[in-house]
């Protein structure tokens, strides 16, 4: 046991101030995610309710057990990103517990533009497939949705990573036995015909779900036969005649709980790929967390602090802790999950990189999944450590985090700047799930390095040319570049384009790592077969 | 001297007889059918036979069967205790014909009482008053219609060899005689084998007033005062006392001695009880009872006797230890009886396991059942009796509420609620309530929606400590969202939806169709709930069993429960149209309608027999029949689809 002892007083005026800054920073994510909840404008929801539909997020609480945790992902997807307001992206994707097993769910919002396809829709929707494949989840796909979002689709139907690789995962994750299960609440047209249709099980619901390549209009067009929806692909053609949906329901409670039904009857087994112990609360409050954390990420302060609010029994046993002390590195446990967990506590020297490469090998070869803390402004610059050759040793980390083999979770707790963002397993290294914190900022460099480089060469380039740059001038030019850097580093900004997996509460980290890890820590025991399931 | 005893009964009765045969030190032997092998009565005994199965008529009711046990046992005496076979002059006679004590009257004094036509014309010549009416033996329809208009409206139709109610009809107007007559033949034939009935003016504002009589072989007999049975619901007494609040020592005394010359007139030897109606200072015989009451436990209260102790005696051939002079009122007694039945849903009979039974102390309780035991549904579903005593009457009042609120039964509708409102109705505790009051008061009287039930079942739902994992952690968790948590709820047939969302500080709000209130500082013990709602604190016993949450508050029992939505829920959707189900397992009496029929909301479709009741299936709208599933005769579960409506 080696408790970690706080040394905050939380009587102190700056706890309290910082208290105060972050308190109001949640609250404000809080409030945006409440108006995000809500899904379309009021209108389009009393037209969707009047139609006998239950709103998406309703549908999402029906699928799920009652009580059930919902791990939200990229709640902010979309946000201030479209000329339109298009909330959750348009799509609501997260992972819930359905018959006691964890399964993720993407469900359309068809109060949000008809829950047609934008270019972020499609991102989110890729995404939840991506992270049910790495940790076996079932897939409950509740579809209503009018397929691609039309003046957008030079984005959204023609690349790799695309519209038409939502059918492409289904086939795949299908083939890995991890269940694909439809539920076709509304429209299904053209494309979107293909999510039923390459599930292994599809429910759809009576009068009011349709799956059809081409809808009545388009069928008129093409050919002049003059056929109503239900008729051409309603509930009762496609389980009766087509074949194209298994299951018939008479409205969306019904549905659901049929998919819940399907789920049961999916038979999942899985095998924990680690020892769990029991889980135990932190020795200090998570609410403490909201008087650490400085308001400016530059402000140093211990990360152990950070760790003692989020780890079991804020038990934590330390790496090599005399070593590259600006990276702290340490065995933990969460909820009873064991974690190897590696903090930012300053700048990365040589030192520090080398023993958190040292670090990674251990938790890969010992199968102890990666929680990577982020605050980093970069690695450490200059002509002794060039010369020194950081590039070489960060290269190291770089490598290490790379290659790991076990789940890898980052939450960005501070900065997240330049090849830090690498090193501690930014979006591009792979990780199983990236959360950040309110207070986070992720940029190429800071803001302020930023300002400072670009009127550096700006000011040489005037120079050069003979050019007189008043001081005003530049100071508007660098308070510009501020500006442009706040707010393309900010976490909202960030996770709107789903750079991340969501923005997270501080006192939530907890809650939300035990949710991610217990998915991540077990393999699903099927033997996977050479195709996906072919609809008969 | 009797030495071994055999109770050809069973629940409260049965333990009750055989509570002071053991303590007498006599061989007790309980006689059972199959629905009751693990019955409490069973287990009481010294010695059981099973009698055959569930059906009373071919256990409890059958001669051969318990004379089987008798003989089997060597049974030197069989007390009947009340209903089944303690009014069957045949099972005295056939005690008599093996040697055997019966514990009763002899076979012709049960046979005088029981025509009520032959009993009334027998008391009349007594010199006892009876209530206008038609005790003919012409049993023709037409005659009886006649005698009907002759004797004016309303009137009463009973059974002749009736009692507790059955065969019963109240009759408002010459239209509905016809059919009341049907109903009430049909139900004698069954409850008695008997369709013979008599017509009596209904009195309007009648007091029930009966007094227990007891007689020896040496001719000697007492009056041990009276009781007022007037709390009736249905003609099924709920709540018994005694002394009558209302009848004056003069009249107590004329009474009595009324109820003892009626007795006499039929050379009555044993316990035995004279009905009386009265209006005012007027009484008028109504019936004798010639066996022991359900209610006999006030009188012991306030006499200090132990009846079932005298009855043996007597049965015994030893004279009465006291005469009338000997005799004193010392306090006042109130029984309640327990029934499984559902207040909220017209009293209908429940049945099922009990989870739980805790008895009051400090009251007689006379129960049948405990933990574990089950109600069947195939007999009377009196579950226990509660008597409290007390020097006064408002006393024993207070007590016996007390005792009510003590009470907790869990896993069966009953009536504890009620009763204890009964208690607590005005015209209760002035003493002049009649056999109306049940009705008139019976809004007041049915325990109210009341919200904090719903409540504290939420509050032990959702403040369970968490579980394991955090997936296991069931507290609606999500991302920077209010952890709202949504349970479909299903109360008194209802279902709903209820909210539930942390306020933070162990705080919940709860939001159901009944409205919003704060939950907190929730304290949940074994069997206890403690919170503070809307800062107002309120406990409870809560039992969680299986998906019911099962809240015990005063004595009332409100069963929650936790639904999840299951695709069988949705089968009728296919065929929305009106199914009518079964509301209760039992056997169809009669079917009124045909496919192709045409009925008319509130119409009479079929009559289902259960609990030794007969329930009106009725028409739940104007529609026309499409199929009848059941006929006359068959058994049906629960749920069992009888008949299909369309509009």
């Amino acid at each position: 046991m080696a408790i970690l002892r706080s040394t905050i007083d939380t009587e102190d005026p700056s706890f309290k101030d910082n208290a105060e800054h972050n308190r109001a920073s949640s609250g404000a994510l809080r409030d945006l995610a409440g108006r995000i909840a809500l899904g379309g404008d009021e209108r389009s929801r009393n037209r969707h309710i009047g139609r006998g539909k239950l709103l998406p997020r309703d549908r999402v609480n029906g699928l799920l057990d009652s009580g059930s945790p919902f791990l939200e992902i990229g709640q902010l997807g979309g946000h201030q990103l479209y000329d339109d307001e298009i909330p959750s992206g348009g799509i609501i994707t997260g992972i819930g517990r359905v018959e006691g097993k964890e399964c993720m769910v993407v469900a359309n919002d068809a109060t949000v533009k008809g829950g047609t396809y934008y270019p972020v829709t499609v991102k989110k929707h890729l995404r939840a497939q991506e992270i049910a494949l790495e940790n076996h989840l079932p897939c409950v796909y509740l579809v209503d949705s009018g397929g691609a979002f039309l003046p957008l689709q030079a984005d959204v139907f023609p690349d790799r990573e695309h519209f038409g690789r939502i059918f492409y995962n289904q086939a795949n994750l299908s083939a890995a036995g991890i269940p694909q299960i439809a539920v076709v609440m509304g429209s299904c047209t053209a494309g979107g015909a293909y999510v039923p249709a390459m599930c292994d099980v599809a429910i759809i619901v009576q009068n009011q779900g349709t799956i059809f390549l081409g809808g009545p209009p388009l069928v008129k067009a093409a050919t002049g036969e003059e056929v109503d929806a239900e008729s051409l692909g309603g509930g009762d053609v496609h389980t009766r005649v087509s074949g194209v949906a298994d299951l018939l329901a008479a409205n969306d409670e019904h549905a659901l709980a049929l998919a819940r039904e399907t789920v049961a009857a999916s038979h999942l087994h899985y095998r924990c790929t680690v020892d769990v112990a029991e889980s135990r609360e932190p020795a200090y409050p998570a609410e403490e967390l909201y008087g650490i954390l400085p308001p400016d990420s530059r402000t140093p302060y211990d990360v152990r602090e950070v760790i003692a609010r989020i780890v079991d029994a804020s038990d934590f046993h330390e790496f090599k802790a005399l070593y590259g002390e600006t990276i702290v590195c340490g065995f933990a446990r969460i909820s009873g999950i064991p974690v190897a967990i590696l903090a930012n506590n300053g700048i990365l020297f040589s030192e520090s990189a080398l023993k958190a490469a040292h670090f990674i090998q251990l938790a890969d070869r010992r199968g102890v999944p990666l929680v990577f803390l982020q605050n980093i402004t970069g690695f450490m610059v200059g002509r002794r450590y060039e010369n020194e050759g950081i590039a070489k040793d960060g290269a190291k980390m770089v490598t290490a985090v790379a290659c790991a083999r076990v789940p890898k979770f980052t939450v960005m707790i501070g900065g997240s700047f330049g090849a830090g963002n690498y090193a501690m397993c930014g979006r591009a290294y792979g990780g199983r799930m990236l959360w950040t914190w309110p207070n986070s900022r992720i940029s190429v460099m800071g803001g302020e390095q930023a300002a400072h480089v670009l009127a550096t060469v700006q000011g040489d380039s005037m120079a050069a040319r003979g050019n007189d740059w008043p001081a005003p001038e530049r100071d508007a030019f660098m308070a510009g570049i501020r500006d442009q850097y706040e707010h393309e580093g900010h976490p909202y900004f960030a996770s709107a384009r789903l750079w991340d997996d969501g923005v997270i509460d501080p006192v939530d980290t907890r809650r939300v790592l035990g949710l991610a890890l217990t998915v991540a820590t077990r393999e699903l025991e099927v033997q996977p077969g050479r195709f996906g399931v072919f609809r008969m | 001297m009797i030495k071994t005893l055999l109770v050809a009964n069973r629940g409260e009765i049965a333990c009750r007889v055989m509570r002071t045969a053991s303590r007498l030190g006599l061989e007790t032997v309980a006689v059972y059918s199959d629905a009751d092998a693990d019955a409490l009565h069973v287990r009481h005994a010294d010695r059981a036979v099973r009698i055959g199965p569930p059906v009373a008529a071919s256990s409890y009711l059958d001669i051969d069967a318990v004379m089987g046990a008798v003989a089997a046992t060597g049974a030197d005496a069989v007390h009947p205790g009340y209903g089944f076979l303690s009014e069957n002059a045949e099972f005295a006679d056939a005690c008599a014909d093996v040697g055997c004590i019966f514990v009763g009257p002899s076979s012709s004094a049960i046979r005088a009482m029981g025509s009520k036509i032959e009993a009334k014309h027998l008391v009349m010549d007594a010199g006892t008053p009876v209530v206008p009416g038609y005790l003919g033996e012409d049993q023709d329809p037409e005659v009886l219609s006649e005698k009907a208009q002759e004797l004016g409206f309303p009137l009463l139709i009973k059974a002749s060899a009736g009692g507790g109610g059955r065969g019963m009809r109240r009759v408002d107007d010459a239209e509905s005689f016809g059919a009341a007559l049907d109903g009430a033949r049909r139900e004698a034939t069954a409850a008695f084998g008997d369709d013979r009935v008599l017509l009596e003016r209904l009195i309007q504002q009648p007091k029930h007033i009966e007094v227990q009589v007891l007689g020896d072989s040496h001719g000697n007999m007492v009056y041990l005062f009276e009781r007022d049975c007037s709390t009736q619901r249905r003609h099924q007494k709920v709540v018994e006392e005694a002394p009558a609040p209302t009848v004056s020592d003069a009249l107590r005394a004329t009474m009595g001695e009324a109820a003892v010359r009626a007795a006499r007139a039929i050379d009555y030897v044993g316990a035995g009880t004279v009905e009386f109606i009265m209006e005012g200072e007027d009484f008028y015989f109504m019936e004798m009872n010639t066996r022991l009451q359900v209610e006999h436990p006030v009188t012991e209260a306030i006499l200090g006797l132990d009846l079932v102790e005298l009855q043996l005696q007597v049965a015994a051939g030893e004279p009465l230890p006291f005469v009338q002079e000997d005799l004193r009122i010392d306090g006042h007694a109130i029984e309640v009886r327990i029934y499984a039945e559902n207040p909220k849903r017209n009293f209908l009979p429940s049945s099922g396991k009990l989870h739980r039974v805790a008895w009051p102390g400090d009251v007689r309780v006379d129960a049948g059942v405990e933990t574990g035991s089950d109600v069947p549904v195939h007999y009377d579903p009196m579950m226990a009796k509660i008597i409290a005593y007390a020097p006064e009457r408002s006393a024993a009042i207070t007590a016996l509420r007390r005792a009510l609120h003590r009470t907790e039964i869990v896993g069966v509708e009953h009536n504890v609620g009620y009763l204890a409102n009964i208690l607590a109705h005005p015209e209760f505790a002035s003493g002049t309530y009649t056999t109306g009051l049940t009705a008139d008061a019976a809004a007041s009287l049915t325990p109210a929606d009341d919200p904090m039930p719903l409540l504290l079942a939420v509050a032990s739902l959702v403040a369970v400590p968490a579980g394991a994992g955090p997936w296991e952690n069931a507290d609606g968790f999500q991302l920077n969202l209010p952890h709202t948590q949504r349970l479909r709820m299903r109360r008194n047939r209802q279902n709903f939806e209820v909210r539930v969302t942390r306020s933070g500080g162990g705080v919940y709000r709860v939001e159901s169709p009944d409205g919003a209130a704060d939950v907190g500082e929730i304290v949940l013990g074994d069997r206890r709930i403690e919170a503070r709602v809307d800062g107002e604190p309120a406990r409870a016993s809560v039992y969680s069993i299986g998906a019911n949450v099962f809240i015990v508050r005063d004595g009332a029992t409100e069963r929650i429960e936790l639904q999840s939505v299951a695709v069988g829920d949705f089968q009728s959707i296919a065929n929305p149209q009106g199914n009518i189900a079964a509301p209760m397992p039992g056997s169809i009496s009669a079917v009124a309608v045909a496919a192709g029929d045409r009925v008319k909301a509130g119409q009479t479709l079929m009559v289902l027999e259960a609990m030794k009741m007969e329930h009106n299936i009725v028409a739940p709208g104007d529609g026309k029949v499409t199929t009848v599933n059941v006929a006359p005769g068959d058994r049906v579960d629960e749920g069992t689809e009888l008949l299909v409506l369309e509009d």
